[in-house]
């Protein structure tokens, strides 16, 4: 006879559990993410009804499917455009898109810039596993040179993104990169975004064991978390343009950027609708 | 709806959101006004010929009414903006013409699933590829059926006229957010940059709708679960619904159920909402088709030189009339099937190598012949030019 071990969970109320278990593999990091996200809401004392996830495609984007919150799982690269449409139409929403490197970063690499841009009050929170998990481990914008991928059989030819550089000289005002092994200083930091006025940016590296791992001599997702262990260094406020990844090398994270917000969208959209207002003599 | 509404915004919206009177304005600025009036308060898009003037005028007049106008970086991210201000709770529109309305079909087919409404105003030039960025064409009517991949029903309709655009917009946003879709708008280069006459009605004499909200509290609410119009009601993010919104195949409940049982049930009930519903939502207009046996059908900027070479046939002496189509898709299949019987030929006039004249046949072989009279884009058919083809064929 089966024996249910656990009856109730904390977590239980912001998630759908008659939608578990996930899809996510063992050793994945998206599970210990999405945790962070959902303390983080209770943290950053979000009421659940104003908080929305918004996400692409990949293994990333099924986040959404499992929060009880209002979510959205969008079309590949499209997350943050929708997520514009729904800030600006209901600035009282806390917005976060929830994707993946190649969401993000690939497909809907012009939104992300744009995004941060404009200021858009919300945050992205980008899952990044170095590679097209979902797909079956294809090289993406994020593959370290010369990693070995299902479309990179001799190495990846292409130079990596630094996210986090990438996302600070578009216009985010808030900048971080952490991985799924810090799991206390990522749930603060997201709890920090997610308080933010304007556009807040985290990278969390994630172990992907089945696709991407496997083929780069980390096996089980243990290798990848110890690698995180032994190989990261937290230095706050390092320049952005300081922090590419060199796959075995030393990975800097920390917060890197958190400075004073610049106007956000929907501040500059309702001075807009001030002045038709002061044109037509209505204020 | 937008949440900082001070009083002041409120009485500007009150007053400006239909500009009642007589205005001399060109088709997209018709459309752009229609849209206002119609309730959109939301428009994000590119700017493309011949469609810009509907993003420029509103651009300003948007924020007049309370309402959000953003330039979005691609077309890609403008309608991924309308379908999230969708769910934002306001009426949404984008405004593009061929290029950008390729890009647009993958989001489209999400609104399709999603059933997300909103209004996409195609403004239709020469094509394939950049083509005649200035110049008319009717290229994109098989695109609009079609456009995104997989099975789906659609709805587009077309308008032959400034004052058609302001009226058909209205049109398209009450049709969008009846049968939650995304609506096309199948305008042409003509009908958006000619200037004529616009009557504005009262605000009180304008009928919109604004899409069903749920009747039962978030614990007892299946947000994919239709009412018997097969059209489910639809909350706005923020409401306490914790609705989960997906692309992928779906159940009542909103959740991803990947197996053919659930794809046939979701997706035979889309079909279905605009196929039972097809009598509501098909409109075209007939000139003199009750003693024809020859009858012109044309659509967009084409029906108005069509309508002309009838009149002149008719002069003639030719027993001819005419069928000008408002809605497009669907397909008017039974009107056509049942006038195809006292009909010896249909001519199908448009600006295209033939797209509709072939759902014309379709409907009309067993008794009929179709004929098409095309042409490739950058001009418009002349009457003459119709005639003559006529006179060829029953002259």
């Amino acid at each position: 006879m089966t024996q249910r071990l656990a009856i109730s969970h904390p977590y239980d109320k912001f998630l759908r559990t008659d939608r578990m278990p996930h899809i996510w593999c063992p050793g994945c990091g998206l599970g210990a993410i999405l945790s962070a996200y959902i303390r983080a809401l209770q943290i950053a004392n979000i009421e659940p009804r104003n908080a929305v996830m918004v996400s692409g495609i990949g293994c990333a984007g099924r986040a959404a499917g499992y929060v009880k919150l209002d979510s959205f799982h969008t079309t590949h690269g499209r997350a943050i455009p929708f997520a514009i449409g729904l800030k600006v139409a209901n600035p009282s929403l806390n917005i976060t898109v929830f994707s993946g490197d190649g969401d993000l970063f690939a497909i809907g690499g012009n939104h992300i810039i744009h995004a941060a841009r404009r200021n858009v009050d919300m945050t992205v929170i980008c899952v990044n596993n170095f590679n097209y998990g979902m797909t079956g481990g294809q090289l993406g914008p994020t593959t370290p040179l010369d990693a070995y991928s299902t479309t990179s059989p001799y190495g990846n030819v292409e130079h990596p993104f630094n996210l986090p550089d990438v996302c600070a000289s578009a216009g985010a005002v808030y900048v971080a990169r952490w991985t799924s092994l810090h799991v206390r200083r990522l749930t603060e930091s997201i709890a920090e975004a997610l308080q933010k006025k304007g556009f807040s940016f985290i990278e969390v590296l994630s172990p992907c064991p089945t696709a991407f791992g496997r083929r780069n001599k980390f096996r089980e997702g243990i290798d990848m978390m110890r690698y995180f262990k032994e190989h990261t260094i937290i230095r706050n406020g390092t320049h952005p343009k300081d922090v590419d990844i060199k796959l075995g090398e030393d990975i800097i994270i920390g917060k890197f950027l958190d400075i004073e917000a610049k106007e956000t969208l929907c501040e500059t959209l309702s001075r807009v609708r001030e002045k038709a207002a002061r044109r037509l003599k209505y204020a | 709806m937008v949440s900082e509404s001070y009083p002041f915004y409120k009485e500007m919206e009150e007053k400006r959101s239909v500009l009642t009177g007589s205005h001399f304005i060109s088709g997209n600025e018709a459309f752009a006004e229609g849209a206002i009036a119609a309730g959109c308060r939301f428009f994000g898009g590119y700017p493309i010929t011949p469609s810009s003037e509907i993003a420029e005028h509103m651009s300003r007049r948007l924020p007049e009414v309370n309402g959000i106008f953003l330039q979005m970086e691609d077309e890609l991210g403008s309608i991924a903006a309308v379908l999230g201000a969708s769910w934002g709770g306001l009426k949404s529109m984008t405004a593009t013409s061929g290029p950008g309305f390729s890009l647009m079909q993958e989001n489209i087919g999400l609104g399709i699933i999603t059933e997300t409404p909103c209004v996409i105003a195609n403004v239709q030039r020469g094509g394939p590829s950049t083509g005649l960025p200035t110049l008319v064409g009717q290229g994109d009517v098989m695109q609009a059926r079609w456009g995104s991949h997989g099975p789906y029903e659609t709805i587009a309709i077309s308008p032959n006229s400034p004052q058609e655009c302001f009226d058909m917009a209205i049109k398209a946003f009450n049709l969008a957010e009846t049968y939650r879709l995304p609506v096309i708008v199948l305008m042409d280069e003509s009908v958006g940059h000619m200037t004529e006459k616009v009557i504005i009605p009262p605000k009180e004499k304008i009928k919109t709708v604004y899409r069903k909200k749920p009747r039962v509290p978030p614990e007892k609410f299946l947000p994919y679960k239709p009412d018997k119009d097969l059209v489910p009601p639809m909350p706005t993010a923020g409401d306490g619904y914790y609705i989960h919104v997906t692309g992928l195949t779906h159940d009542e409940r909103g959740y991803p159920v990947i197996d053919a049982e659930t794809q046939e049930r979701l997706i035979q009930r889309l079909i279905d909402k605009i196929k039972v519903n097809a009598h509501k939502i098909i409109d075209y207009e007939t000139y003199r088709i009750k003693d024809a046996d020859t009858i012109v059908v044309s659509y967009g900027i084409s029906s108005r030189p069509s309508l002309g070479a009838v009149k002149k046939a008719r002069k003639l002496g030719l027993k001819i009339g005419f069928i000008r189509l408002k809605t497009i898709w669907p397909f008017p299949e039974d009107f056509f099937r049942k006038i195809s019987e006292n009909v010896k030929h249909f001519f199908v006039v448009e600006i295209n190598n033939g797209q509709i004249v072939r759902e014309v046949e379709r409907c009309t072989a067993k008794h009929s012949e179709t004929h098409f009279i095309g042409k490739l884009g950058g001009t418009v058919h002349t009457p003459e030019e119709i005639l003559d083809k006529i006179m060829e064929v029953v002259g």
